[in-house]
C-alpha cells in the first residue's frame, strides 16, 4: 500500500508538470508567432513588392520560435511514456 | 521498469503500444557500446539512393536542352546556391555543397515519417525483428551527429580564417572588447562566459529542435492513432484529425530540413565573420 500511494503521488505530480510543460510552452510560442506575423503583415501591406522574401523569412523563423515548445513538448513525452522519476519506487 | 516491459510484452495497451513503437532495435558493439541498427541502416540506405540519384543525374547532364531530371536538380541547386549567396560572403567553394548535402539529407530522412508506422513494423516483424523505428532524425543520436558536424565544420572555419591565435582572441575579447584595461579580468570573463553559452546552445539548439519536431511528429500520430481504439464515433474523430496532422507534418518535415539547412550556413558564416 506503501508503493502504491508513492506511486499515485509520482505519477499525479508529473501528469500535472506535463500539462503546464506544453501549456506554457503553447502559450509562448504562440504569443511569439502571433506577434511576427503582425509585424510581417504590417511589413506586406508597407511594400507588397518584398512579400516573397518576407515569406521565406518567416517560415524560417516559425522554426525558430516553435524550437523550444517542440523540445518542451518532446521532454513531456518522456515523462509521459517512459517517467525516469518512477525508477525510485520501482527498483525497491 | 524490467517488470512493466515483460508484462507489456505479452498485452496489447497503450502504453506498450506506444513504448514498443518507440523502442530502437540496438545491438551491442565493441566494449559497452550500443547501436542503433535501425537508425543506421536507414540513414546509409537513404543517403546512398539520394545522393547516388544526385551524382548519377550530373553525370548524364548536358549543356543544351535539359531533360526533367536535370530541370529539377538544376532547381534544387540554384535554390541553395541563392541562399548561400545571400547570407555567406567569404570566399570558400565548400560552404554551398555543405549546404546542400545537410539539406536534402535532413529532408530524405525526415521523410521516412510517411511511411505508416504500423506497417513498418508489421513488415520487420516478417524478418524477426521485434522493433525498429524507420525515422532516422527521430534519434538523437542522429541530430545530434549532424549538428556536431556543423559545429566542428565552424570552428575549423574560424580556425581557417582567422588563425588559432586569432580565434582565441576573439573568444576573449567579444562580445564586450578589453577596453579599459583595469576592467579587463572581469571582461575577460564576461566574454568567456558569453562565447561558451553560445558556443554550447548552437549545437544544443541545432539539433534538439530537428529531434524534437520529428519525435514529437511520431508521437501524435500513435496518440492519435490510439483514439481509434475507443469506439466508431472516435475512429472518424481520429481518421479527421489523422489527416489534418499529416498535412500539417508535411510542412514540418520540409521546413525542419530547411530550417536546418539556412542555420548551417549562418553558423557556418558567422565563423567567418571576424570582429
Amino acid at each position: 500500500m506503501d508503493v502504491a500511494s508513492h506511486l499515485s503521488q509520482i505519477q499525479a505530480f508529473t501528469a500535472v508538470g506535463i500539462g503546464l510543460m506544453i501549456g506554457l510552452g503553447a502559450l509562448g510560442a504562440c504569443v511569439g508567432v502571433g506577434i511576427m506575423c503582425s509585424r510581417f503583415l504590417e511589413g506586406a501591406a508597407r511594400q507588397p513588392e518584398l512579400i516573397p522574401q518576407l515569406q521565406a523569412k518567416v517560415f524560417l523563423l516559425l522554426g525558430l520560435i516553435d524550437a523550444s515548445f517542440i523540445i518542451g513538448v518532446g521532454l513531456a513525452m518522456l515523462f509521459a511514456f517512459a517517467n525516469p522519476l518512477l525508477g525510485v519506487v520501482v527498483t525497491r | 521498469m524490467a517488470a512493466e516491459h515483460a508484462a507489456a510484452a505479452t498485452e496489447l495497451t497503450p502504453t506498450s503500444y506506444i513504448q514498443h513503437h518507440l523502442t530502437f532495435f540496438t545491438q551491442p558493439v565493441g566494449h559497452g557500446w550500443q547501436l542503433n541498427v535501425d537508425t543506421f541502416a536507414t540513414t546509409l540506405v537513404i543517403a546512398v539512393l539520394a545522393f547516388g540519384f544526385l551524382w548519377w543525374v550530373t553525370r548524364v547532364s548536358t549543356s543544351g536542352v535539359p531533360s526533367k531530371r536535370q530541370a529539377f536538380v538544376e532547381l534544387l541547386f540554384d535554390f541553395v546556391n541563392d541562399q548561400v549567396k545571400g547570407i555567406y560572403h567569404g570566399e570558400s567553394r565548400m560552404v554551398a555543397p555543405i549546404a546542400l548535402t545537410t539539406g536534402v539529407l535532413v529532408l530524405f530522412l525526415n521523410a521516412m515519417d510517411f511511411l505508416p508506422v504500423d506497417i513498418t513494423s508489421k513488415a520487420f516483424e516478417l524478418f524477426g525483428v521485434h522493433n525498429w523505428r524507420p525515422v532516422p532524425t527521430a534519434d538523437v543520436n542522429t541530430t545530434f551527429a549532424l549538428s556536431l558536424s556543423v559545429f566542428a565544420m565552424m570552428i575549423f572555419y574560424s580556425i581557417k580564417v582567422k588563425g588559432f591565435g586569432g580565434w582565441l582572441h576573439e573568444l576573449v575579447s567579444a562580445p564586450f572588447g578589453l577596453r579599459p584595461l583595469w576592467m579587463s579580468p572581469f571582461l575577460v570573463l564576461f566574454n568567456i562566459l558569453f562565447n561558451l553559452v553560445e558556443y554550447i546552445s548552437k549545437p544544443l539548439s541545432h539539433s534538439l529542435r530537428l529531434f524534437g519536431n520529428m519525435y514529437a511528429g511520431e508521437l501524435i500520430f500513435m496518440l492519435i492513432g490510439l483514439l481509434a481504439a475507443a469506439a466508431v464515433g472516435w475512429t472518424i474523430l481520429a481518421i479527421l484529425l489523422q489527416f489534418a496532422w499529416i498535412v500539417f507534418h508535411v510542412l514540418i518535415v520540409g521546413l525542419q530540413a530547411y530550417i536546418f539547412m539556412m542555420l548551417t550556413i549562418v553558423y557556418i558564416a558567422m565563423g567567418h565573420e571576424s570582429h
